[in-house]
């Protein structure tokens, strides 16, 4: 039914959990699964000056695909820049974790969904602090 | 070898190796066809009827009454389609209830889109079926009614009985879905007023692919598929001997062994529901009684039945979220939702189904691990204070 890498991720979850004073959260669900995501991100920057995720955690109520693919997503954009984690599909989420039935297909864009409005709370707060 | 706990015996049961026994001569040794005329073919049919001689004596019915099937959803689909189909001029109403298995609410809803008038019943946040909603539900139109006797995932059993007899009283037709209840609840389709009953005999230690129909003599039904007019032409098909065999076999020591082991089986879940209700934010799914001695359905806040199954499955021990059909579908499980339970409590829900072979220990083991399953699952989750 699922590839032996949602399985192993499932089993060996990363960064779960939340961050104390957070720079951005995203809280989604999907509402025929019933399923909730939270991702909360610290931002950093790096040596060229790029805002970068220093930071990312997350807390999944889910099926064993919304589990795993928390855990792969925040493993994928730990330490990214902002610009190269937004780029970060469903496809290559889905080729991260290998054979899942495509009514599973949601639980990555659920994932993804998290991240991004991580993403966007972020930027949203600095321009409010900016003004 | 690594401890493997099966406590999943109502999605289906291990075959018991007294009926193995019964069964193996008729895989080659005794290979006839029961429709063949030579010796070969007399020794398989009376070997045919000397089970069906057996299976009717364990419901009270008649021989003539039992027609032999490939199971639990065949025979379904005989008492739904066939019955509402050759009754059409008395009319089009079928009753039966918004948490029957797939096997009678697809077919219903099949027959609805066929232009039959069905109508689903509520069912109580206990699980339970009530004999004034059937009552408010029958018309002068209405041909059949069909509740199950127990249901697959929560175990409460419904009053059969009652229903059973209004519906005599009403003049209305009763089938009665029985494939958790054959062999572990005792059954007499005399005093429960039953006209067609369905049963599969892998729920009751027996091989899969084979189950049969009681249709009491006299009921009008057609067949659903068409063929060589085997089971007085009510389904074709080359009989299933070795399994028919087995079938009558394997109720044969159900029916005996019923006290006994419904006895110790209820000790055992009662010792497992206690024990998870002692895990915070733990619950039981439907009434305690009365409920499937073997079945303990129940659920748990803030995680998912998923990840708790598969968890138990790495220490080893078999539950499943609710029916084994659910794990295709996103949607929560109907049974759940008919009784009330909001939807995201439906996703925390886990069911364990004892067996023949369930031990003292295997409940102790899983008192054991499944804590530590629920408190790790808690924490990956955003819900719930932590
Ligand atoms: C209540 C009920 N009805 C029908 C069925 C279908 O039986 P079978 O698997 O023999 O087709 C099942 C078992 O899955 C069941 O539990
Ligand atoms: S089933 Fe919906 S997130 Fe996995």
């Amino acid at each position: 039914m699922y590839s032996e890498k949602i399985f192993k991720e499932f089993r060996h979850p990363k960064n779960i959990g939340e961050i104390k004073n957070p720079d951005g959260v995203g809280k989604v669900g999907n509402p025929v699964c019933g399923d909730v995501m939270h991702i909360y991100i610290k931002v950093g920057k790096n040596k060229k000056g790029e805002e970068i995720i220093k930071n990312v955690r997350f807390r999944t109520f889910g099926c064993i695909v919304a589990i795993a693919n928390s855990s792969l997503l925040t493993k994928m954009v730990k330490g990214k820049s902002l610009k190269d984690a937004e780029k970060i599909t469903k496809k290559d989420l889905i080729k991260g974790l290998g054979k899942m039935p495509p009514i599973k297909y949601h639980c990555s864009i659920l994932a993804l969904d998290a991240l991004r409005k991580a993403i966007q709370d972020y930027k949203n707060k600095k321009g409010k602090a900016v003004k | 070898m690594k401890r493997r706990i099966y406590l999943d015996h109502a999605a289906t049961t291990p075959l018991d190796k007294r009926v193995l026994k019964e069964m193996e001569p008729f895989f080659s040794e005794r290979l006839g066809n029961a429709g063949s005329l030579h010796s070969f073919g007399q020794e398989a049919r009376e070997a045919v009827e000397k089970a069906r001689e057996d299976i009717a004596k364990a419901i009270n019915a008649g021989q003539e009454e039992i027609y032999f099937t490939s199971g639990g959803t065949e025979s379904d689909n005989i008492a739904l389609q066939g019955v509402m189909k050759a009754n059409r001029e008395k009319g089009k109403g079928l009753v039966t209830s918004a948490f029957e298995h797939h096997a009678v609410l697809h077919t219903a809803q099949h027959l609805e889109k066929k232009g039959f008038d069905v109508n689903f019943l509520p069912v109580t946040k206990e699980g339970f079926v009530e004999l004034s909603e059937v009552e408010k539900a029958l018309h002068k139109e209405t041909v059949l009614v069909s509740i199950m006797h127990a249901n697959n995932e929560i175990g409460t059993v419904q009053p059969v009985k009652e229903i059973g007899e209004m519906c005599r009283e009403r003049g209305v037709l009763f089938h009665s879905d029985a494939v958790q209840t054959v062999g572990k609840e005792k059954i007499d389709v005399q005093k429960m007023g039953i006209d067609l009953l369905s049963a599969s005999a892998h729920k009751f230690y027996g091989p899969k692919g084979v189950g049969f129909l009681y249709k009491r003599a006299g009921v009008k039904a057609e067949p659903i598929a068409f063929g060589g007019g085997h089971e007085k032409g009510l389904r074709s098909g080359t009989e299933n001997t070795p399994g028919i065999v087995g079938m009558a076999s394997a109720l044969k020591l159900a029916v005996k062994e019923m006290a006994e082991d419904n006895a110790r089986e209820r000790k055992l879940r009662n010792k497992l529901i206690d024990g998870c209700l002692e895990i915070k934010d733990g619950w039981l799914n439907g009434a305690r009684e009365p409920r499937l001695a073997c079945n303990a359905a129940l659920g748990f806040d803030f995680v998912e039945g998923e990840s708790m199954v598969l968890m138990l499955s790495d220490k080893g021990i078999a539950a499943s979220t609710g029916s084994a059909c659910s794990t295709k579908s996103l949607e929560p499980s109907h049974v759940l939702r008919a009784i009330g339970l909001p939807h995201v409590k439906c996703h925390g829900s886990l069911r364990f189904t004892l067996g023949r072979n369930t031990s003292a220990k295997d409940i102790d083991y899983v008192l054991q691990e499944l804590p530590k399953i629920v408190q790790r699952l808690r924490k990956i989750s955003p819900l719930g204070g932590k």
